[in-house]
Parts: C-alpha cells; structure tokens; sequence
C-alpha cells in the first residue's frame, strides 16, 4: 500500500509540473495586455509602462516562469493583476462559497440518486422502475442553468423563500449563507442525480444477479437485508467512482450556475479573471483544478480498497 | 425550513407575528441594496481606468475639488468657490474648512497639491494623466485657498476635475485605496465581499447636507437573467442600468418596480480603418453611412427606441446637433457611391467585435445591412484584451462595433495616432481652438463644427448612444436616470 502510495505520488508531482508548463506557456502566446486592460482606451504610455513594471511584466517570460513555480512552491500565489490583492486570498475567499455549495449538491445528488437507483433495481421493469428512469432522462436533459432560473421563479420570485442569487458570506450567519446556497445546490444535485440513479441501478441490477445474493436469499434473509448489507455494498464501486468524477466537476464546472445565481465561487472567479485578463489568477485557478483532479483521483483509489478489501491486496 | 413566523404562529401566537410587518414599517427604510453589471477591480480611482470603480466611489467615497451634477453641471464640491484670472490662466480655489477624511485627516490644500502632483508621478498609474498636464504650477497660499496656474487656457481643465481621476486623497492612506478607500465623501467604505457585495455607510462627520440612507450595499451581478431574477425577488432595490433589454416589459408591468429610460455619454459607433483602403476613400465611407439604418440597428439591439446620432456627440451634451440625415439610408445612392469608388459588385472585409451584447448584436445587423450592397463583412468575436491588442493599440482592423463612453471625447479625432487613423488638419485645428475657447456659447458652436466636419467625412460610422436603463424599486427616490458621468451618488437617494 505504501509503496503504491509513494508512486502515486512522483506520478502526482511529475503531472502537475507538466501541467505548470503546459498552462504558462499557453497563456504565454495569448494575444493582450494586462496592464492596457486595466488601463483602458485613453492611458497615456508612461502610464502603462509604470503599470507593467508594478505588474512584474516587464521581466522575461523564463524570469516570470521560474517566479511563479518558485511561488508556487513556497505557497506564493502572486498578486491579483485586477483585484491587486494575493491570489491566495482570492481562492480562499471563493472557496468559502465553493467548497460548501459542492458538498450540499454532492449530499443532494447523493441522496436522491442512491436511493431512486436502488428502488428501481429491486422493482426492476415495474412502474416504479420505469418512474425512475423517466426522472433520470429528465435530469440529463434539463439544462442546468434553465432549471436553476425556474427554482428562481418558483421559489424566489413566486413564493419568496429564499434569495434569487447572491451570498452574504459567512459573516452574515450560517442560516442567511445555506439559505442562499439552497437553490445553487439543488440545481448542481439534480444532473449528477440522474447520473447517480443511473449508474446505481445497473450496478444494483448486476449485483443481484450474483450467486451470493441468491445464497443469501436461499438462506431466508429478508429483501430489505439482501438488497442492503449485501447487494449495495459490492455495487457502491463504480458509484464512488462517478462521485469523485464529480466533485472535481462540481469544483471547477460550477461557472455557469454560479454566473445564474451570482454567486461569488471559484467558477465565477474563473469567468470573470478570463474575461479580464487577469492571467496570474487563471494560471493558479488552472493548477489548482488539475491538482484538485489527481488529488480527488487518488482519494477514489484509496477509497476502493475500504470498500473491497480484495483491491487493498492487489496493490 | 421553518421561518420565525410559522414557528411563531404554530405555537399559536398568530397576533404576535402578525405584528411583526407594523414594528418594521414604523421606522423609514434608510439602507438600499442597489445593483450593477460589472464589479469594481479595485476602489481607487486614480489608479485604472475601470468605469465601475467611478460608479462605486466617485462623489460616495472620494470627492474632487469639483463634482458634476445629475445634469452634466459642474458645481463647488471640496472647493467651495473659484475664480478664474482675465488671462485664462490662473485659478485660485476656496476650499471647505470642515472637510475631513473618513480616518480624521483634515483637508487642506497641502493634500490638493499632493493628489494632482501624485497623479503625474513617475510611477503613476493614473488612466488620465493628460487632464493634469496643462498644469504649470501649483500654490497653496494658506490651508484654504490653493492657485493653479496653467501652461495655457484649457476649456476643459474643471470639467476634468470632476472625473475620479482628480479625486483628492491623503498621504497617510493614498497606498492602501485600491482595498480600503479613505476619501472625504458622504459614505465610508464598510466592507467588500469580493464577486458579490460592498458595504458602505453613512459619513456622519461629512461636512455637506447629511444622506437620508445610514447603509448602502452595491451587489455586482453580470448574468442578464439574474438581474432581473433578483429586481422580481425584492433581493436588490434597484438595477444602475439593465443588461438584459429584453425583459424591460417584463418589469414595466411588475408594479412593485419603476423603468427609467436615460442618456449616457457612450456614443457606439461602426469603427471604421480610415488609413486602409478602401476604407481611405471617402466614397466608400459615405456608402456605408448611407446604408447603416440606425433605427432597424437600435431597435434589433434593444427592442425599443434610444437616442440615434449622426457624429460622435452625445445629445445629453448642451451643444449637440443633431446630424442623423446627413447621409439617410438610401440604397441606390450607396451604390452609386461604391461604383465611383471602384467597387461596383462590393468588397470583402472583417468586422472585428468586442464581447459587450450591444456590439454583438449590432455587428450582426450591420453585416446583413452591409451585404445588402455587396459589401461582405465577415464577423470575428474577440475578448476584450484581444480587442484592446488588435484593434484598439494594433490598429489592425478594417470595421469593428465599440461604444466611447468618456464624456466629451470628440477630441481624440484630432489624434493621429488613434485607432480608426482620421486625419485632418482642419479637423485638428478646431479642436486647438476649442481647447483655449472657454465662453461657452463660442465654445459649444465650435464644438457644432466639429460635429458637422465628422458626419461630412463620415470618419466612422455614427449609430446610437448607450441607454441607461434605471430599474428601482417604486418607493426609492434620487437615483441619477441620465449619465453624463457614469456615476452612482447615493447623497439623495431617498425612500419615500
């Protein structure tokens, strides 16, 4: 296990040191000034030129590259060329938004779609079975972003219960920041429940057909303890993997809900740093999503061999 | 959930929480929630060129010698009165004695000197350096009184001061307001949750008439479908101006909310290559003049009527002319021009558009209108900084859509060097003279002849002002609905 680990680990670092090249250089060759962006259609030269020296741009691009993976390493982001404030502060403070909001959308998604799943495995080509799959089309088929504007229009224009968009912060209380997490999260939930329905029935569906669970059966056990102790744990393999696939999609691929409901996330801070050039932050968000990725990876492998000790062997 | 009020009224207490709207009413509403599209990159305004750190902190935060009222009128703000000497030179500025910046440090003329010699610094980053390089010298006599002498009589020299790039600032915190501003303004920078809100409250030491509103809080949502989700919602009190046209309907019937329709400075123009042929030929201008319909162009990019214009002014400006039929739509004439020019069957080029919808949208029309006489113009979306780097600062371009939104820039024709390359010296010479022309009238006529020699050669095409669409909530009173400075003072906000 250990021995696996540590490879897993030089893999890990050789990959994010690629991944460091590969992002600098590619922003490297994109056409546009960060410090024209910031100083618009009049700036005078003498302006820009004050600008790009505060802004470390006048250094050449090896200088720059070595800086920043020095930083990097050192945990030193660099400066926001917008906001003029440490990238690392940026991240943690959109993290704040971000983290929670993928964690209530993965509960969701979770708990809707495990359970739908297994319900339509046990009633397999019964109404219930058919409900569930219609349920799972529709969630694979429903935009996000569309459904996020009607949770919207019901619950927030119609009813008045929650906020239409917007995060207080934290500081605002927990009640006023979940209230304000609730539709964003229901809306991230609902495709990756579908998914998750999906994928949980046919790995249900499979498992039921194994020998153990007809012994377990034949020995008199009841459905409910069939299906649960003994069908849903050999089927939880490939739903921990879709899982983690996932969170790294609910980390990083929040842009468009976060833009629809104007929350202040990671995503929004991608969009908006694109947009503005702000190549410092695009560079580090992009290092950070590909280190989140292997690392979420690597988590799911370890995860495999808790839930089949036959794996842990293996390795 | 349970919110207190079910709770409340399942314990049975339906009186009590019945009560609970009165107790709110009793006191006047004093805080606002008012949004915009775009967030401030950061909140000091001598230092980019951002329109959304004006909007924030111009004349709420910061304030100048000057201030620009909601009618384009240039009024005392920290100079209390000033006079301007015979020769056009000199002017000697009577400041406030009660102004304080928000952390106690009295104003004085010391800090005036300070903020203009700052802004020319070496290592300046000011996006308007050229409003202060008229400045010869500057005298502060006494605490209150500061002289400036110019190099030469400069029409424009108070109307730049009213920009936020001539906001006063103290040494003590001048390094630290790109995060915590410190100005002299009617409210104090609070907090700011960066991508969502900022705080701001009430400056109970101001030394003008005191806000009616103790907070202010500005949220910054860019998604055209989550601005009005959150005007519907009662989540904002007001919109500074809509990004989403489209449902103007939808919240003109919502009587909970009112629509403003108002002018801005932003003249959106068909920015033309005049220094690349065919472009060069002012034949091949005046047959793109005579096919842009501004009306069909407007109508598809809004949906409903805003302010055309024939040259690069602005009509909320006293010495606008209007100049929309100098070259009225006409086909055939379009034509006829284009087969003097060499181009009987057309030609091909590239309309180069920057992301904003007004431009996209436009472009589009504008190559339909275009093709109607064989001109192909093939659309190529480019980000903002591709656009800054290729159109704007590489001037390689042949046609692109573009709003200039600075006030009272119809002199950057008169540079060589600009993008779309006119150059006239005629053209230059009246802008020369209207720089040392300070009586008004004199002024404002000049400024007609410069508009008049622009539509004549058809420099670039001339379509429509930027709306400034203004949705608030029906009781809140004061917001600016025109903006001859993109600016949000919140001092006379009020709910009624």
């Amino acid at each position: 296990m250990l021995a696996f680990a540590g490879r897993r680990l030089i893999a890990f670092v050789l990959t994010l040191m690629a991944a460091a090249l590969v992002i600098f250089l590619m922003l490297e060759v994109l056409p546009g000034d960060p410090a024209a962006v910031t100083l618009g259609l009049n700036a005078a030269p003498e302006a820009l030129a004050a600008l790009r020296a505060e802004m470390g741009l006048d250094r050449p691009a090896v200088v720059r590259f070595l800086a920043w993976v020095g930083g990097l390493v050192t945990g030193d982001l660099g400066l926001s060329y917008t906001y003029r404030v440490p990238v690392s502060q940026l991240i943690a403070e959109r993290m704040a938004v971000t983290l929670p909001l993928a964690l209530m959308a993965m509960t969701l998604a979770a708990a809707i779609g495990v359970p739908l799943g297994m319900l339509a495995a046990a009633n397999h080509n019964r109404p219930a079975d058919a409900a569930v799959m219609v349920f799972a089309q529709a969630g694979l088929a429903i935009p996000n972003f569309w459904f996020g504007l009607l949770l919207v229009l019901v619950f927030a224009i119609g009813l008045g219960w929650l906020p239409a968009g917007g995060f207080p912060g934290w500081q605002a209380g927990a009640g006023a920041a979940l209230r304000s997490l609730a539709l964003p999260a229901l809306a991230l939930a609902l495709p990756q429940a579908a998914i998750l329905a999906r994928v949980t029935r046919s790995a249900m569906l499979d498992t039921l057909q194994e020998d153990f669970v007809r012994t377990a059966r034949a020995k008199g056990l009841g459905e409910a303890a069939t299906v649960l102790r003994h069908a849903l744990r050999n089927a939880l393999i490939p739903v921990v993997t879709i899982l983690g696939l996932q969170f790294s999609v609910l980390i990083a691929g929040a842009i468009i809900i976060e833009n629809v409901f104007a929350l202040p996330g990671l995503g929004r801070l991608v969009f908006q740093s694109i947009a503005q050039h702000d190549l410092i932050v695009v560079k580090d968000l992009v290092m950070l999503f590909a280190a989140l990725a292997i690392l979420v990876n690597f988590l799911v492998d370890l995860l495999y061999g808790v839930i089949d000790p036959r794996l842990r062997e293996a390795a | 959930m349970t919110t207190r009020r079910e709770f409340l009224a399942g314990a049975g207490l339906e009186a009590l929480a019945a009560q609970l709207p009165v107790i709110a009413l009793a006191q006047p509403k004093d805080s606002v929630t008012i949004a915009m599209t775009l967030e401030p990159p950061t909140l000091d305004p001598t230092s980019g060129a951002a329109q959304a750190i004006r909007e924030v902190t111009l004349q709420n935060i910061f304030e100048g010698l000057v201030r620009m009222d909601r009618t384009g009128k240039i009024v005392p703000c920290l100079a209390e009165s000033w006079e301007v000497a015979a020769d056009n030179l000199t002017y000697r500025f009577k400041l406030r004695t009660n102004a304080t910046f928000h952390d106690g440090t009295p104003f004085t003329s010391e800090l005036v000197k300070f903020s203009f010699e700052r802004a020319v610094a070496p290592d300046s980053t000011n996006a308007q350096r050229q409003l202060f390089a008229p400045i010869a010298a500057i005298e502060t006599p006494d605490p209150v009184t500061v002289v400036i002498t110019l190099k030469q009589p400069t029409a424009n020299f108070l109307y730049g001061l009213a920009w936020g790039d001539a906001v006063i600032v103290a040494p003590a915190s001048a390094a630290n307001n790109k995060t915590s501003p410190v100005g002299t303004g009617p409210f104090r920078f609070v907090r700011w949750n960066r991508g969502d809100r900022l705080e701001l409250a009430r400056n109970d030491a101001y030394w003008g008439a005191k806000p009616a509103l103790a907070k202010a809080t500005f949220r910054f949502i860019s998604d055209p479908a989550a601005q009005v989700a959150s005007l519907r919602a009662g989540d904002v009190d007001a919109q500074t101006n809509l990004a989403a046209p489209e449902a103007v309907a939808q919240l003109k019937a919502d009587p909970k909310l009112k629509v403003a329709f108002g002018k801005t400075e932003g003249e959106v123009i068909l920015a033309t290559n005049n220094a690349k042929p065919p472009f060069n030929d002012l034949r091949v201008r005046q047959a793109i003049a005579h096919v842009l319909d501004r009306k069909t162009i407007a109508l598809g990019v809004y949906g409903f009527d805003v302010d055309l214009i024939g040259s690069h002014f602005s009509p909320l400006h006293p010495a606008y002319v209007d100049l929309t039929n100098t070259y009225p739509p006409d086909l055939a004439k379009a034509k006829a021009l284009l087969a003097q020019a060499g181009h009987p069957n057309g030609f091909t080029c590239t309309l180069r558009l920057p992301p904003p919808a007004y431009a996209r949208r436009a472009g589009e029309i504008i190559a339909a209108l275009l093709a109607q006489v064989g001109i192909n113009a093939r659309i190529e979306p480019l980000e903002f900084p591709q656009w800054l780097e290729r159109v704007f600062r590489g001037k390689d371009f042949d046609l692109s859509v573009i709003a200039h939104t600075e006030p009272l820039d119809i002199g950057n024709y008169a540079r060589d060097d600009y993008y779309f390359q006119y150059r006239n010296p005629e053209f230059k010479a009246l802008i020369a003279k209207i720089d040392v022309t300070l009586p008004e009238a004199e002024r404002n006529a000049l400024y007609g002849e410069a508009q008049r020699i622009l539509a004549r050669d058809a420099v670039n095409g001339f379509l429509f002002v930027l709306p400034k669409i203004t949705v608030t909530a029906a009781g809140l009173e004061g917001m600016w609905t025109d903006w001859p400075l993109p600016i949000t003072p919140l001092a006379e906000v009020v709910w009624r």
